[in-house]
């Protein structure tokens, strides 16, 4: 989808403000917003994939107005409601009115450290033939699918060369949306700015893209 | 903890709007049984005070002073980086990219915030911003001056878009003047945003 998280390329949002010593956090809710969107994830009812598709869906003026974690906080109720595990009305006073749906996992404090340092790699065993290798030259794919991709805009139709192989990886255009991890190949691809923006320079861009997004040239 | 503050309703009377939603959240998750409050405090003291920009900078002093270690990053820095502990949540894939006089690297995630969190912790808020966000790939040279940093016209500007589940961590160049230095003392140069590309290690006093 062209959603407002696709944001390599836009100009207009004002200069990089790098903030001398910066704190963790900035206010004393992002902590609990921040804790509440992974403790969430643990229950195992979404993946990454669906959760950045979440935030992807976020009205564009929402996703570009909040802070990050606001947004993530409004990402986290669309999911709690679309999923039944929390009603509207319950999101609005706070108070449980509705028996809690079944998750799969309840993450306790003891289980954290476990599950964090287990974290969640993507890499899966391959069966399908590899496609391309090492110093192929390709062009990516010009679609606007309307479900998620991490295929972002500015590098749609380009061309480029595959720079390292990284085995097979879930899918996310596939995963985001139920439909199972669907494994692909996945590359580094690297792009010539001279491709991508049209400007008179040696520097690159290397992107890391999946197999279905890539057609020989 | 911060969560004891956040329930002091008697010192704290005017929180904002989003303080109040995601105070009613937390109570509303905790109440039907989805969450325990133990283990927001223990996710939250995890990135507050254990997981930090300190750990990437002992991987990088490492690989100045070892080159078995900095060949062992260039070919399997999941590995490299597990065998110094750090390892996990958005650190499963990791890739260790090498400045050189012929090419600076440059991290972003155009598309969300991707970010080696083991080895970085949480990233900083310009990281996750439109600005960073949506100019790194078009502009890095630009983006880069509003750090301070200027690469000179001869040297390759390379930006890895973190679109993947692979995270990127910067391996700066080693500053001039430091050769005997161990490993401890080399640390200290190096910074977060040396780790990110849009810094350079600091050059010794």
């Amino acid at each position: 989808m062209n959603g407002p998280h696709d944001m390599g390329g836009f100009t207009g949002f004002g200069p990089v403000r790098p903030e001398a010593d910066e704190p963790v956090w900035h206010a004393d809710w992002e902590p609990r917003a921040f804790a509440l969107v992974l403790a969430m994830g643990m229950t195992g009812s979404w993946n990454i994939d669906t959760a950045r598709h979440a935030r992807e869906r976020l009205p564009a003026m929402q996703y570009w107005r909040s802070s990050y974690y606001e947004m993530r906080h409004h990402a986290l109720l669309l999911q709690l409601i679309e999923l039944g595990l929390i009603t509207a009305q319950e999101e609005e006073t706070g108070r449980m009115s509705v028996a809690p749906a079944p998750v799969k996992r309840v993450a306790r404090s003891g289980m954290i450290p476990a599950i964090l340092a287990a974290g969640g790699p993507s890499d899966r065993p391959g069966t399908r033939p590899q496609g391309f290798a090492t110093g192929d030259v390709i062009r990516t794919r010009s679609d606007n699918s309307d479900g998620h991709t991490r295929l972002p805009r500015y590098a749609r139709g380009k061309r480029g060369e595959i720079v390292a192989v990284h085995g097979m990886h879930v899918f996310p255009d596939s995963n985001a949306h139920g439909h199972g991890e669907d494994p692909q190949w996945l590359y580094t691809v690297r792009f010539g700015a001279r491709e991508l923006w049209g400007k008179d320079t040696r520097d690159e861009v290397c992107i890391d893209l999946w197999e279905p997004y890539l057609e020989p040239v | 903890m911060p969560h004891d503050g956040d329930h002091d309703h008697g010192r704290k009377p005017e929180l904002s709007p989003i303080a109040l939603r995601v105070r009613a959240l937390e109570s509303l998750l905790v109440e039907k049984g989805y969450v325990d409050p133990a283990a927001l405090d223990v996710l939250i003291d995890t990135y507050e005070t254990r997981i930090g920009p300190r750990n990437g900078a002992r991987v990088v002093a490492k690989a100045w002073t070892d080159p078995g270690f900095a060949d062992w990053l260039v070919r399997d820095a999941t590995a490299a980086i597990a065998s110094l502990g750090y390892a996990g949540r958005q650190g499963e894939h990791m890739v260790a990219v090498f400045n050189s006089p012929e090419t600076h690297n440059m991290i972003v995630c155009t598309l969300c915030s991707c970010y080696p969190w083991p080895v970085l912790g949480l990233p900083p808020v310009w990281y996750k911003s439109m600005p960073y966000r949506s100019r790194a790939v078009i502009e890095p040279r630009v983006v880069l001056r509003e750090f301070g940093v200027e690469i000179p016209d001869g040297r390759q500007v390379r930006v890895w878009d973190s679109t993947a589940e692979l995270r990127y961590l910067v391996i700066p160049e080693r500053p001039a003047g430091t050769g005997g230095w161990d490993e401890e003392r080399l640390a200290e140069l190096v910074t977060r945003d040396s780790m990110i590309g849009t810094g350079l290690a600091r050059m010794p006093a």
